[in-house]
C-alpha cells in the first residue's frame, strides 16, 4: 500500500473517481498543465484530457457558477479555488444558487458539485491565502461542509463528496498537505459524510476539532497520555450537517470537553458545538466547555500567523482549566 | 481568440495603427405603426405561424393584467409585470427548440408559457409558493431554469450548462436572458468573457427596457449600446427592435442556429420599454416622466403587430374579440386555480433541502410537523 501525503490522497481520489465515472470533471484556475498551485490535479490533464480537466479563465465567481451549471446537467463538477481567501467571490453563487436549485425547482435541477479549496494558515503564504472559511459556509442551509484531517480521510471523504447528490464545500488544510504520510490504497471506498470520527478513544476528556487543528489536538492527546490522562479525540470532519450525537455520547462518557478551531472565535463552529453541549449535555459535564479558537482579528500575515493559530500550549492551557475545576 | 502575445507591427511611417474595429447593427421589420420596414421572413408570412405569435402576446398581456389586479387586491405578493415587453418572451418561446435550455430572468413569461409552464405556476411563485417553479415533466420547461431574482447571477450558469452540452456532443443551445442593469455586474461579464473561450452554444439576451428600477439605461453604461459589451469577450453583439416580434424572433433564431452549428456565442440586445412599474412594489412616477411612458405606448409591440396582421388579412375584428374573450377567461380561471391552491404542509420546508434530509435535521422537521399549521399566509 503506497504511503501518501494528503495532497497525493486528494489527487488520487479525483483520478480514481474520474476513471470510474466519465461524467466527473475538474475545473479551476491553473489546474491543467500546471497541475494546480498545490499540485492537487497533477497528471489529470494527461490522463483525462482538456475537456474534463478544465482550465478556466481567472474568475472565481465563474468557477463556482460553471460548476453549478454543469452539475444541473448531471455532470459531477469538482471545482478548485486556489486559496480559501478567494472563496468569497463564490459565496453569492453558493448561497443563492448551489444550495437552492434543488429547493427552488422542487428537485428538477440539483447541484451534485464540490468546491475544493485549501484552507487555514501555517505555511507562510501571502496575504489572503491563510483564512479559515468553514464557519462562513457551515451557516448556509442546504450545503455540506467537509474538512479532512489526514490522507486517508482526505481520500475517503473526497470520494464521498464527489458522489454526494448535493453541493459540498471541501476545505483542505494546507499545512497538513505534506506534513505526514499514511498508507492509502485506491479501493474506491468512500468514508461516510455527516458523521464525526472517533480519532482516538479515551475516558477523561473529549477534545473536539477538525481540519488542520486536528494535528495539534492529537499532539495534545499524546502529551496528556504521558501524564496519565486519557483523552478522546473527535474529528468532526463534516461540519455541516453536524453530527452532535457522537460528540454528546463522548462527553457523556468523559464529562469534560475542549473544542479546538482555527477560525475566529466569535460565532464560530466551536461555539455551535458548545451551544449544543450546553443544551443537551450540560448535566453530563463536570466542568464548563472551553473553546480554543483563532482570535477575532484579521488573519495576520506570515510573520505573526503563529500568534493567531491555536497551538499545543493554548490547547493545553484550556485543558488545564477544565481539570482545575473538575480534577480527574 | 487571443493568440499568444505578440505586439503587432505598426503601419510603415506611422506611429499608431488600427488593430481592431467593430460595427453594431439593429434589425427591424415592423415600424412602430405596423408598416413594413423591410420584407419579413417566411414565418411572418405564414398565416398560422403569424397568428400564433400574436395570440401568445395577447394572452400574456391578459395574464399580466390579471396578475397585477390580484396583487392590487391583496391576493398576490409582489409581482414583476411584463407589460410592453411581451414580444421578447414570445420570440424566445418560438425561437428555441424543445431540447434547448432557457435560463430566464423574471419577465419572460410568454417564453415560459410557450415551453409548457402553466400560467398558474407563475402566480404560485409570486404568491410565495415554491411549487410555482415545479415545471411539468414532459414539457421543454421541465429542464429549463426557474425565474432568477438576483440580478445577473444566473447568467454564468449558462457556461456550465452549455459546456455540458458540448462535452456530450449534443447540438443544443442555451439562451440566458437578463435586463440592461444586469450587464453592469461582474457575474455577467465573467460569463460573456468565458463563453467565447470555449466557443459555447449560448445566446445572451439583454432586455433593454430603458430602466433598472429607477435608473435609466444610460446610467448603467457609458457605452453607446449594450450590444457592444459582448465585443470585449470576442462575441458578436447586435441590437434588435424588441417591440417588433418578427425581428426579435428572426434575430434570436439566427443567433440560436449559429450556436447550434458550432459557431459559438452571441449577444442580442432587445430594445423595448417597461410600460409598468419595476414591480408592483415600485412606483415609477417617483423617477420617470409620464410623457415618456405615454410616448412609449406608441411603440407598443401588440398594437404594432396587430396592424401588420390586419394589413396582411390575417386578423379580423371577430378574431380579436374571440381572442380577448378566451384570453380573459383563461386568465380568470388561472386566478381561480391559483387562489384554490392547497397550502403546503409546514414540514414541506424541509423537502428538497437535500436529496435526503440529514439525520441531524430530522428533529427540526418533526417539531414543525408536530406543531401543525401556523398563522399568517
Amino acid at each position: 500500500m503506497p504511503n501518501l501525503t494528503m495532497i497525493e490522497a486528494v489527487n488520487l481520489a479525483m483520478a480514481s473517481e474520474m476513471r470510474r465515472d466519465a461524467e466527473v470533471v475538474v475545473l479551476g484556475e491553473d489546474i491543467g498543465r500546471n497541475g494546480g498551485v498545490f499540485r492537487a490535479t497533477l497528471g489529470l490533464l494527461d490522463e483525462f484530457g482538456p475537456d474534463r480537466v478544465i482550465d478556466t479563465p481567472l474568475a472565481e465567481t465563474l468557477v463556482a457558477a460553471m460548476a453549478i451549471g454543469l452539475s444541473t446537467q448531471g455532470i459531477k463538477a469538482v471545482a478548485e479555488i486556489q486559496f480559501s481567501g478567494f472563496l468569497y467571490p463564490c459565496v453569492d453563487q453558493v448561497v443563492n444558487h448551489a444550495t437552492r436549485y434543488r429547493n427552488r425547482t422542487r428537485g428538477r435541477l440539483t447541484c451534485p458539485m464540490v468546491i475544493r479549496a485549501p484552507n487555514s494558515g501555517g505555511i507562510h503564504a501571502p496575504e489572503h491565502h491563510s483564512e479559515s472559511l468553514e464557519t462562513t459556509f457551515a451557516h448556509m442551509p442546504g450545503l455540506r461542509v467537509v474538512s479532512p484531517s489526514s490522507p486517508t480521510r482526505a481520500y475517503g471523504l473526497l470520494l464521498a463528496a464527489i458522489r454526494d447528490p448535493d453541493p459540498v464545500i471541501f476545505l483542505e488544510p494546507t499545512r497538513l498537505y505534506r506534513l505526514f504520510k499514511q498508507p492509502v490504497e485506491d479501493t474506491g471506498e468512500a468514508l461516510p459524510l455527516d458523521t464525526c470520527f472517533i480519532d482516538r478513544e479515551g475516558t477523561d476528556i473529549t477534545l473536539v476539532s477538525w481540519g488542520a487543528m486536528m494535528h495539534d489536538t492529537r499532539l495534545v492527546a499524546d502529551r496528556l497520555a504521558e501524564e496519565g490522562i486519557s483523552a478522546e479525540v473527535v474529528d468532526i470532519a463534516t461540519l455541516k450537517p453536524l453530527d452532535m450525537d457522537t460528540i454528546l455520547e463522548s462527553v457523556a462518557k468523559t464529562g469534560r470537553c475542549v473544542i479546538v478551531s482555527e477560525s475566529p472565535r466569535a460565532g464560530g463552529w466551536a461555539s455551535e458545538v458548545a451551544a449544543n453541549l450546553a443544551e443537551h449535555g450540560l448535566l453530563t459535564l463536570f466542568a464548563p466547555v472551553m473553546r480554543v479558537a483563532g482570535y477575532d482579528t484579521v488573519m495576520p500575515l506570515a510573520k505573526q500567523e503563529r500568534v493567531y493559530i491555536p497551538d499545543v500550549d493554548r490547547i493545553l492551557r484550556e485543558v488545564r482549566k477544565v481539570f482545575d475545576i473538575a480534577p480527574k | 481568440m487571443v493568440e499568444p502575445l505578440t505586439i503587432p507591427d505598426t503601419s510603415p511611417g506611422s506611429a499608431t495603427t488600427k488593430v481592431a474595429s467593430y460595427d453594431i447593427y439593429l434589425t427591424r421589420f415592423l415600424n412602430p405603426d405596423g408598416t413594413l420596414a423591410a420584407e419579413p421572413p417566411a414565418f411572418a408570412t405564414d398565416r398560422e405561424q403569424a397568428r400564433a405569435l400574436y395570440e401568445l402576446m395577447v394572452r400574456t398581456r391578459l395574464f399580466d393584467k390579471k396578475a397585477v389586479a390580484l396583487q392590487r387586491t391583496g391576493q398576490l405578493g409582489t409581482y414583476a409585470a411584463v407589460l410592453g415587453q411581451e414580444a421578447i418572451g414570445v420570440a424566445i418561446g418560438h425561437a428555441l427548440k424543445a431540447e434547448d435550455v432557457f435560463i430566464p430572468a423574471y419577465r419572460e413569461y410568454a417564453a415560459q408559457f410557450a415551453r409548457g409552464v402553466p400560467m398558474v405556476r407563475i402566480l404560485q411563485y409570486w404568491g410565495g409558493d415554491e411549487r410555482g417553479m415545479d415545471y411539468p415533466a414532459g414539457t421543454p420547461s421541465h429542464h429549463d431554469f426557474p425565474l432568477s431574482v438576483p440580478i445577473a447571477t444566473h447568467i454564468p450558469h449558462a457556461i456550465g450548462v452549455a459546456y455540458a452540452m458540448k462535452l456530450r456532443g449534443e447540438k443544443r443551445v442555451v439562451l440566458a436572458s437578463c435586463g440592461d442593469g444586469a450587464t453592469s455586474k461582474g457575474d455577467w461579464y465573467e460569463a460573456v468573457s468565458a463563453a467565447k473561450v470555449w466557443n459555447l452554444p449560448i445566446v445572451f439576451l439583454v432586455n433593454n427596457n430603458g430602466w433598472a428600477i429607477s435608473m435609466p439605461s444610460h446610467r448603467q453604461t457609458g457605452a453607446q449600446t449594450f450590444a457592444q459589451k459582448g465585443l470585449a469577450g470576442g462575441i458578436s453583439g447586435e441590437q434588435v427592435d424588441g417591440n417588433d416580434v418578427i425581428a426579435t424572433r428572426f434575430v434570436l433564431e439566427r443567433a440560436i442556429e449559429r450556436a447550434r452549428n458550432g459557431e459559438g456565442p452571441s449577444l442580442v440586445e432587445a430594445l423595448t420599454y417597461r410600460l409598468h412599474d419595476h414591480t408592483t412594489a415600485d412606483d415609477a412616477r417617483r423617477y420617470r416622466p409620464e410623457q415618456e411612458v405615454t410616448d412609449a405606448w406608441d411603440r407598443c409591440p401588440v398594437k404594432r403587430y396587430k396592424a401588420y396582421l390586419e394589413a396582411r388579412g390575417f386578423w379580423t375584428a371577430a378574431d380579436e374579440d374571440a381572442l380577448i374573450a378566451d384570453g380573459t377567461a383563461i386568465a380568470e380561471s388561472t386566478a381561480q386555480e391559483f387562489l384554490k391552491t392547497a397550502p403546503q404542509a409546514p414540514e414541506a420546508i424541509f423537502e428538497h433541502l437535500y436529496e435526503r434530509l440529514p439525520k441531524s435535521l430530522e428533529w427540526q422537521r418533526d417539531e414543525v410537523a408536530a406543531r401543525g399549521p401556523v398563522g399568517g399566509h
